[in-house]
């Protein structure tokens, strides 16, 4: 078990500086001088002389030699010095920090319910396989990633609104502060973003189902007699859930990029929608700070998930 | 050198041979999966809406008929409706599959592409060569694709329709990579190219006579199931307002004002774009799932 962590983790720490050296490389050369870019404004209005250029310059530290300016910067991140917003004017982090838990919350939430109701999906098309039930669970599970979730977010709202008045919220309950409300307005941005999820995690269950229903400890269970119900819950079920969970955990990353969509259709206070208006106001702190923690996020996340796979399942550590 | 080529290629299986009967082919293709047929014809008729767009769209999309804003579906000879400056609806959709095409297509195959030449060259030349690509597309593959698509966005500026493509190449790269790679890597070890390395087969020629054209069928799987992908993600960027220029018919950008302002007074507006994505969607994906079937068997429930 140490080696296969040992080894897991010397992985982890040059694909983390990868990570790294690509946002900064994406995010800090290829948009050209940030000076320019903050002197000049948006519409490239802003009047300035070659002077305030280098004083610029100066107060951001791009003037020094690149390899520093990185260094620099990977001690500012680890310090959690996120810089400041050049939109906002005030440090990145006291932008982000108050948004995080609505991220979190919305795709925890997202999660629990597709692989709810995607993995007893999988079951019975593996059960049924080929049979109009198995046609009918992949169809159904085939929809969910045929439509854009932005599309069907905005025909949720809409048919909400028409149906029952409801009306999107315009503050934001925090979940330890009023539960009910907090989970009545993550709800429906939660089960659009587990629909976009569900095929996978039902395919991946299917396939797994059918490969464990192949084993010979099945065959075994079945003439011994045992109900059908037991052999699939207790025998074929049980062994192939495992798989089925570390693979969808590995999904977790489509899920937070869900989150971008949701959180602009739904008007929710989270990380992605921070993103995209980053983007909108050219706002490179904010930017690098968002897919920088999120891209480690997914990182330390498949760390774990390996590491807890190879805990579980010796095959995986001596192979 | 006769004798290489002869050893070679009696013992390279799999080799993508074009059958002669192309309507046979098809109609076994049709009975064996349905499905994909289906799927099929659906990308064959979106494929002729784009390349014949003037001709089929009744009007032209960019026009602007003010007596006609709002037109419900029908009105006007505006089959499914016109927009807030009343443009047609329906003729917008046409040239859109045109935009979505465009960018679907080109991404994937260029991304497909890249993702091969890094897989093959991963795997055959092994050792450092291996390692420091594996890296760098766990780099990648530790932003969610949507992620870095804006991030390459947000680092190239303005929007178009050839920065969208840049995007989604850089997200479907690794992905084909790691996908190739595999396969490459049970290639390697197979008979026939330990035959042709026997022979004395360049590495090149290794390459590209016997390991190539048996990740052929593998690229044609992976690039159809991602074209799907790549459309929603299009459409999705389009949406967001960081892809397709505003003004043009993309399915995603008809969506952005239509979605949140206009839903109440002509939700035709919302509906139609969205049920077009998903249209040809599920269309590539069908396709996709019922050739990685009939291609390529090993791949079945993956």
């Amino acid at each position: 078990m140490g080696t296969y962590v040992i080894k897991r983790v010397s992985l982890f720490i040059p694909t983390l500086l990868l990570v790294g050296v690509m946002i900064f490389i994406m995010l800090r050369i290829v948009p050209g001088d940030p000076a320019f870019l903050i002197l000049a404004g948006d519409q490239a209005e802003g009047q300035f002389t070659e002077e305030d250029l280098q004083r610029m310059r100066k107060e951001l530290g791009t003037d020094r030699h690149i390899v520093v300016q990185f260094g620099d910067w990977v001690w500012h991140m680890m310090r959690g010095d996120f810089g400041e917003s050049w939109w906002y004017g005030q440090p990145v982090w006291d932008e982000l920090k108050e948004k995080f838990p609505t991220t979190l919350e919305l795709v925890v939430l997202a999660f629990v319910i597709g692989f709810g109701l995607a993995v007893p999906l999988g079951v019975i098309s593996a059960i049924r396989q080929d049979g109009w039930l198995d046609y009918a669970c992949r169809l159904f599970a085939n929809t969910g990633i045929a439509f854009p979730s932005f599309w069907v977010g905005i025909v949720l709202i809409y048919l909400l609104v028409k149906l029952f008045g409801w009306v999107p919220p315009l503050g934001y309950a925090k979940f330890w502060e009023d539960p009910l409300t907090n989970l009545s307005q993550m709800i429906f941005p939660a089960l659009v973003l587990a629909a976009y999820n569900m095929a996978f995690v039902a395919r991946v269950t299917r396939s797994a189902m059918l490969d464990v229903m192949r084993e010979d400890f099945i065959r075994t269970a079945h003439s011994k007699g045992l109900r059908e119900r037991v052999v699939i819950y207790r025998h074929a079920l049980k062994n192939a859930f495992l798989p089925i969970l570390t693979v969808s955990g590995w999904q977790v990353g489509r899920l937070i990029g869900g989150t971008v969509v949701l959180e602009t259709i739904f008007l929710m206070p989270g990380v992605g929608r921070t993103l995209i208006e980053g983007v909108a106001f050219r706002d490179f702190p904010i930017i690098q700070a968002v897919v920088l923690l999120i891209a480690v996020g997914v990182l330390i996340l498949n760390l774990v998930i390996d590491v807890l796979y190879a805990w579980l399942d010796p095959r995986i550590r001596y192979a | 050198m006769s004798t290489q080529q002869g050893v070679g290629e009696a013992l390279s299986p799999g080799y993508l041979r074009i059958p002669g009967n192309y309507v046979r082919t098809i109609a076994d293709f049709s009975k064996r999966k349905p499905l994909g047929a289906v799927g099929g014809v659906i990308v064959a008729v979106v494929i002729i809406l784009a390349i014949f767009a003037p001709f089929i769209a009744p009007f032209d999309p960019h026009a602007v008929h003010p007596e006609y804003s709002w037109a419900a579906p029908g009105e006007g000879g505006m089959l499914l409706g016109a927009d807030q400056i009343g443009r047609d609806v329906l003729s917008r959709l046409i040239f859109g599959a045109r935009i979505s095409l465009y960018v679907g297509v080109v991404s994937v195959l260029i991304g497909a592409s890249v993702g091969t030449l890094m897989g093959v060259a991963s795997a055959y030349f092994g050792g450092k060569t291996d390692l420091t690509i594996q890296r760098v597309l766990d780099a990648l593959m530790a932003f969610p694709g949507i992620i870095l698509g804006i991030t390459v966005l947000a680092a190239v500026g303005e929007s178009s329709l050839e920065n969208v493509i840049l995007a989604l190449v850089v997200v479907f790269t690794p992905g084909a990579a790691r996908t190739i790679r595999a396969r490459a890597l049970s290639l390697k070890e197979t008979d026939f190219v330990l035959a042709a390395r026997a022979v004395g087969a360049s590495d090149w020629r290794i390459i590209l006579r016997h390991i190539l054209p048996n990740c052929l069928s593998l690229f044609i799987v992976f690039s159809t199931i991602t074209v799907g992908f790549a459309i929603i993600v299009e459409a999705t960027f389009s949406f967001l307002g960081i892809g397709a220029p505003p003004g043009e018919p993309s399915w995603g950008g008809m969506l952005t004002l239509a979605a949140s302002k206009y839903i109440e007074v002509a939700p035709w507006l919302a509906i139609f774009p969205g049920v077009a994505i998903a249209l040809v969607v599920f269309g590539f994906n069908l396709l996709g799932d019922a050739l990685r079937d009939v291609l390529d068997p090993r791949l079945r429930g993956a």
